[in-house]
């Protein structure tokens, strides 16, 4: 098991968000995270990513066979976590193509890697917009499109996406799939397959060009469903999370 | 000498003025040192080891091809002025004094001897001594120069009270790029420098000045800087302070007089330990079609305090101003104090000033050790990036050096 989240409970700034979560992904498994707005989704990756607002009262999450319950966001960062932001805050006089060095653990004094040169470039990223100031003045698919270059020069072992497609055009979504998929080694035979990650959406969109093995209903602060993403997609664009409501009572 | 005679009677009169900001400096508890004792150096490169280590983490290369030309203040002595090129002209103020008659019409008359007991000491000394310190740096008409004239002042003994008259003249159509660097030498914990500087634009001239200071924690600051500029000028200022210091208080002030004059003033200032910093820049918008912009980004850290001032004055219609101040509070003992000032005397121009002060956003922070750095390294990449402002209206290998330059004085932090 790549990563394991046992009953959680988590507060934020005193309110109680999650409610004893439980959640279980393995290497190669790509799983989606579903639920209406406010029903803890954000909370549960950043949670996952250990940022400070998030107090974990108790409960366990284990990456890769170790307890990182406590540990901070850089011990986590660097043992192979990763996240991409819904709407991640501009920064000053901090450009991209300073942050790609650090990801990929280059020597901030030298140039750019061609890799990274060419992942860029692919991500329609490259040139002058390595030297804007990250997310300063971002259109939405321009933010999208940074963080997911931004993970490619990570590399972590489980990422989690956080609306991955939200803002972005048609276009462009399959352009951002491509690179999901190679960030969950989607492009590997499934025995081979490492990596895995967790993906926030709202619309299921991108789904048509990232499988995903399985979905996870988030409600009331618990997992209150979980299956084949096709099947639940199909019942919440039916009846919308209205279904959910009485599993999500029983279960919390 | 009747010039003389005035300069001296108004200084005397300001003996005791004191300065209209700034903590107030008992001048007596420095020492004025004789003019022109240590001996003067036949070539830069002859400056001692140690002393050229220092004068580079200001931007003063003794070594460098690339300047036309240096000049070095040591204490009270000039002991270094030399041009590497016919189109400008390098001596002591003293020297260009005594070989260019008109100079007297340039000497105070930008700035006021009797403005403050600063200006008024460094008046007095100057007839007292019968000697002008400092620096005359000129470019003749219609010359382009694109390696900037280096200038250091210099502070090597204790306790110090260092006064210079600096001139700087670009005549018509002409272009001229300086580097400024101030700093005090390892011994040194306490001086007092006063410097007066007075520019003047020609018709068609264009001026940048960067200055990078680096003084000891101790040592009290009080340049006294007024830049005139006529019609199609274009003046920069460059400011740079990142290391401690006891106090500072400066106002540089340009008189835009002629039409079509632009100034463009940019600072930087990182306040540590308890450094007390209060700088600001000020343009008079007197002719049509002047305009000046101000930008500074101040950081405050331990228990220093940064006022940061800003002060736009449109005296007639058809002028443009802009001020922009930043400013970052990162301990709970330090203070940050904007005050950006819009003064319109006439009826359409235009003014505009922002001004943000706060802390480091949590949410950057965070954001930057979910890519794997530590919250510390996290907060210094933040702060770094604050203040590293695009450098403007700089030629295309010197914004490259002024940009080095920033990045050596943020290491240095």
């Amino acid at each position: 098991m790549l990563l394991e989240v046992k009953d959680l409970v988590v507060e934020v700034e005193g309110k109680r968000i999650l409610n004893g979560v439980n959640l279980s992904i393995r290497e190669g498994e790509t799983h989606v995270l579903l639920g209406p707005n406010g029903a803890g989704k954000s909370t549960l990756f950043l949670t996952i990513l250990g940022f400070p607002k998030y107090k974990v009262v108790s409960g366990s999450i284990i990456f890769n066979g170790e307890d990182i319950t406590n540990l901070t966001t850089t011990e986590r960062v660097q043992k192979g976590l990763g996240v991409s932001f819904q709407s991640p805050p501009a920064i000053r006089g901090v450009s991209v193509r300073d942050l790609l060095k650090i990801e990929s653990d280059q020597n901030p004094d030298e140039e750019l890697s061609p890799e990274m040169l060419e992942m860029a470039d692919k991500l329609k990223f490259g040139g002058d917009f390595l030297d804007r100031d990250v997310n300063r003045g971002f259109s939405g698919g321009e933010v999208k499109r940074s963080e997911i270059l931004q993970l490619l020069a990570q590399q972590p072992l489980f990422t989690m996406f956080d609306e991955p497609d939200s803002g972005v055009d048609i276009e462009n979504v399959e352009l951002i799939a491509e690179e999901l998929n190679a960030l969950l080694d989607k492009d590997k035979k499934p025995g081979q397959r490492q990596k895995a990650g967790l993906l926030i959406t709202h619309l299921g969109y991108i789904l048509r060009f990232v499988k995903a093995d399985k979905a996870h209903v988030l409600m009331h602060g618990v997992i209150a469903c979980s299956g084949d993403p096709e099947e639940i997609l199909e019942d919440i664009r039916k009846e919308g999370f209205n279904g959910c409501v009485g599993c999500a009572e029983c279960r919390s | 000498m009747l010039v003389v005679q005035n300069v001296g009677h108004d200084a005397e009169k300001a003996r005791n003025k004191k300065a209209a900001l700034g903590t107030d400096v008992v001048i007596e508890n420095f020492s004025k040192e004789d003019v022109n004792v240590y001996d003067a150096l036949d070539d830069i490169r002859d400056v001692d080891k140690k002393t050229k280590k220092t004068l580079l983490k200001v931007g003063v290369d003794t070594e460098s091809e690339e300047r036309a030309g240096s000049f070095l203040q040591m204490d009270q002595s000039d002991v270094y002025a030399q041009s590497s090129f016919k189109e400008i002209e390098i001596m002591t103020t003293q020297m260009a004094y005594e070989k260019h008659d008109w100079l007297k019409d340039y000497l105070w008359k930008a700035v006021k001897p009797d403005a403050d007991k600063y200006t008024a000491e460094t008046a007095m000394r100057e007839i007292e001594t019968e000697n002008y310190a400092g620096y005359f740096i000129r470019s003749l008409p219609n010359t382009k120069q694109t390696f900037p004239v280096q200038a250091c002042m210099f502070i090597a003994d204790q306790d110090v009270m260092q006064t210079a008259h600096n001139i700087i003249i670009a005549e018509e159509n002409s272009e001229l790029h300086l580097i400024t660097g101030c700093a005090t030498g390892d011994d040194v914990t306490s001086a007092l420098h006063v410097g007066v500087s007075e520019m003047y634009l020609k018709p068609g001239a264009r001026i940048t000045f960067t200055m990078v200071h680096n003084w000891a924690e101790q040592v009290e600051v009080r340049p006294r800087t007024a830049i005139i500029q006529e019609r199609d000028t274009t003046y920069v200022n460059n400011y740079i302070l990142t290391s401690p210091v006891n106090s500072i208080q400066s106002y540089p002030t340009t008189y835009c007089n002629g039409e079509n004059a632009r100034a463009l003033f940019q600072s930087i200032q990182a306040g540590t330990k308890d450094s007390i910093i209060d700088v600001g820049s000020r343009a008079y918008l007197n002719a049509p079609n002047s305009s000046a912009e101000v930008i500074s980004r101040a950081i405050a850290n331990d228990e220093s305090r940064i006022f940061a001032r800003g002060h736009l004055i449109g005296n007639v219609p058809d002028v443009k101003g802009h001020l922009e101040c930043n400013g970052l509070v990162l301990s709970d003992e330090s203070s940050i104090h904007a005050i950006p000032e819009l003064e319109a005397n006439a009826s359409n121009l235009e003014m505009t000033h922002e001004a943000a002060v706060g802390q480091i956003d949590e949410e950057e922070i965070y954001y930057l050790t979910s890519r794997g750095l530590t919250e510390e390294e996290a907060a210094s990449m933040i702060v770094r990036g604050f203040l590293s402002m695009d450098i403007k209206g700089l030629p295309e290998e010197l914004a490259r050096e002024t940009q080095k330059m920033v990045d050596m004085s943020l290491d240095g932090m």
